[in-house]
């Protein structure tokens, strides 16, 4: 079959797919493409003349992605990406596709990579720069423990074109570690601010051992999760000192934050409308990233500025008369963030947290036990809970302390939205929890009554 | 008021499934019929008393394990045995189960030894046993349907020691083959199952806290009921969700 009728057939799927309301048809054309042209994804790749940037992590692929194709679009150029969040080879293969048929041609590829499928993308993308940002605890049924991921990582770089370039968290030890034992240049990135830590790793910290020698990892400073400023307490691997490096870190409440980055070109700040010390470190990431693609720092920070939400994650919606902020929370280093981030509203607090355990947020919902929502408990005005498991998170709760009678148990997630709103006195935010497909069902929702934007119209 | 002293072994390196889970649910059900729970954390090299009512192993991932493995006859089996001997509990979890028993044969075939506790041995199988878990448990002729969840490449096959905690409804258990899951032998009990294990298992977090509490004092104990609606719908929900799967 000739590539122009492949093409025709796949994008024939995509229109089908949203035609039959089966979603935004942002996987299945691709997995037909690559069934019929099993070379599509080189082929259509290598005509981008700037290459691809690829994302991965555990957490904040979603958000630096975007974060990145703001300062390419200051930049003025044709971005072609899985905006969509559909991150496995399908997702990919549909994005060239769909890309494939733009006028006038787009020129790079920005993709945020599921980590599971980053060997078998970076492989046939061969990306000009791939940015690694974070691994933790995430869906253990599905994917193993965190070493098979560090593993498969390492081979995914040891396999990398020479001309790649490879842009690493210099604060998590076993994402540093991957340019270390490869004895690769790579281009780090980290959180210098001094300000910026923890008193203590949280009980969820992941890499308490050093990836080269196995003994246990000392921190000068953590400044979330297992991310710090680490060294191996036996052998010499320690923190690399990042190329660029956020020096000044201004969290500002639940709504934004400011950042002051020294990068090799010279210093960029930027105040940025996404809450939280992860979103920090996801705007350093972008920042990095752009420098790979050669972006003067002006329009890094004019990108970093003008970016907003990308759908779920701190996206803001306005319900009625309310103000509701959608706070994706999928695994528990993203949950304690979450956590973290809500406690800077210093009003009593509105929660709705949405636990299901569909596959793609993993099956096993014990994680939920990994995260420190206790903070929350002192400040908490109205707790309701749903999804499939919604008793399971209830229990995690109340057996943290919390009074059975201050629990809402309601499964159905519309209901739960509307009791938790209509409970919202006026002035305050609620804030949504839900795990990714409670995210994309509650989102559902909004979209039906006209509050939010579909997200594959995301761009 | 009563006290029941527990030792959490290795919550650094075995702590993968939420093994916090485990403890906080003995802590809260302790404490909402006015007893009080101690726990003392004893990590890699740490020397334990034998004189604890409750001890908890959890699972961890396989690097830690392996740390584990070689100091638990180095520092602490001495010690288990003679609590157990004692009449003291044990709850293993997962890896913790697997250590309990007496080892685990890789794929490559290296062995790392268990400390012997439970009649039980493991052979890493070619696939992950991965799902939700329903068994049928029986303890001391009381049976239970007992929920959660598991994630093992670790086959467990039972010698004459020990029983099954209980026999598989829906799920894997020990080895996929022969429908038991857990292994018991007096008041030590392994398990794969874990969400965690004790939150939606009233009765069987009840069961342990009974036998730390009887351990304790040195006299048959009768637990006061607790409200377990929240923990009976989680329960019904994990049932509902196994069925769903299968």
């Amino acid at each position: 079959m000739t590539r122009t009728a492949s093409l025709a057939i796949a994008r024939t799927v995509g229109r089908l797919s949203r035609r039959l309301g089966r979603g935004g048809g942002t996987s299945a054309p691709g997995k037909v493409l690559l069934k019929i042209r099993p070379g599509a994804i080189q082929e259509l790749s290598a005509r981008l003349p700037m290459g691809s940037l690829v994302v991965s992590a555990t957490n904040g692929k979603t958000t630096t992605a975007r974060l990145v194709a703001s300062c390419l679009a200051v930049e003025g150029r044709r971005v072609l990406g899985n905006t969509a969040g559909a991150n496995l080879l399908s997702g990919v293969a549909t994005a060239l596709l769909d890309g494939s048929a733009r006028r006038p041609r787009p020129e790079v590829g920005l993709f945020e990579v599921d980590e599971f499928a980053l060997p078998e993308v970076a492989r046939r993308l061969r990306p000009r720069v791939l940015v690694l940002m974070n691994l933790f605890r995430d869906q253990l049924d599905r994917y193993g423990e965190l070493e098979a991921i560090a593993d498969a990582w390492a081979a995914v770089v040891a396999e990398l074109p020479p001309d790649t370039i490879l842009v690493l968290n210099a604060d998590d030890p076993a994402v540093a570690e991957l340019g270390a034992a490869a004895g690769r240049r790579a281009t780090y990135f980290g959180i210098d601010d001094p300000t910026a830590a923890l008193a203590e790793l949280p009980h969820a910290a992941d890499s308490i051992r050093c990836r080269n020698c196995a003994a246990p990892l000392a921190y000068d400073r953590v400044v979330l999760g297992h991310m710090g400023d680490w060294h191996c307490t036996a052998c010499d691997r320690r923190r690399p000192v990042p190329d660029v490096r956020a020096t000044r870190v201004r969290l500002e409440g639940t709504t934004g934050l400011r950042l002051e980055i020294a990068t090799p070109d010279g210093p960029v700040s930027a105040d940025i409308a996404l809450p939280g010390m992860h979103n920090a470190y996801n705007a350093t990431a972008a920042a990095a990233a752009a420098i790979a693609l050669g972006i003067p720092r002006d329009h890094i920070g004019a990108g970093l500025a003008a970016a907003d939400a990308a759908f779920g994650r701190a996206e803001r919606v306005r319900i009625g008369d309310r103000d509701a902020v959608l706070l994706l929370a999928k695994n528990p280093a993203g949950a304690n963030v979450t956590v973290q981030t809500v406690l800077l509203d210093p009003e009593p607090l509105h929660l709705l947290v949405a636990l299901n355990d569909r596959t793609a947020d993993g099956h096993d919902v014990s994680w939920i036990w990994d995260v420190d929502y206790e903070p929350l408990l002192p400040r908490l005005e109205r707790l309701t809970v749903t999804g499939d498991r919604a008793y399971d998170m209830a229990l995690r709760f109340v057996y943290a302390g919390l009074d059975r009678d201050r629990v809402t148990v309601l499964e159905s997630p519309e209901a739960a939205l509307d009791a938790a709103v209509g409970d919202l006195p006026e002035g305050r935010t609620l804030y949504v929890l839900p795990t990714y497909t409670a995210m994309l069902g509650l989102r559902e929702i909004l979209v039906r009554r006209g509050v939010a934007e579909a997200f594959w119209h995301d761009s | 008021m009563a006290v029941l002293r527990v030792c959490h072994l290795y919550p650094g390196e075995l702590n993968i499934y939420a093994d916090r889970g485990n403890i906080a649910v003995l802590r809260r059900r302790c404490e909402w019929r006015g007893h009080r729970l101690e726990v003392l954390e004893a990590g890699i090299g740490d020397p334990i008393p034998a004189d604890h009512d409750l001890y908890y192993l959890g699972g961890g991932q396989d690097r830690d394990q392996l740390v584990v493995a070689e100091d638990l006859p180095a520092t602490k089996a001495a010690a288990l045995r003679s609590a157990m001997a004692d009449g003291a509990v044990l709850l293993a979890v997962c890896g913790g189960f697997q250590l309990a028993g007496h080892g685990y044969t890789a794929v490559d075939g290296s062995r790392m030894p268990g400390i012997g506790l439970l009649d039980a041995d493991t052979v890493a199988g070619p696939t992950r046993l991965i799902g939700d878990l329903v068994i049928e448990a029986e303890l001391e002729g009381e049976r239970h349907r007992v929920v959660g969840f598991e994630n093992h490449a670790g086959r467990t096959t039972l010698g004459p020691g020990s029983v099954p905690l209980g026999r598989v409804s829906s799920g894997h258990g020990n080895n996929g083959a022969d429908g038991g899951e857990g292994a018991v032998t007096g008041r030590a009990i392994g398990t794969y199952l874990h969400g965690p294990l004790l939150p939606k298992n009233p009765w069987l977090a009840d069961t342990v806290i009974r036998w730390g509490l009887e351990h304790a004092g040195g006299a048959p104990v009768r637990l006061d009921p607790l409200e377990d609606h929240l923990e009976e719908s989680a329960h019904a929900a994990a049932v509902a969700r196994a069925g769903v799967r299968r």
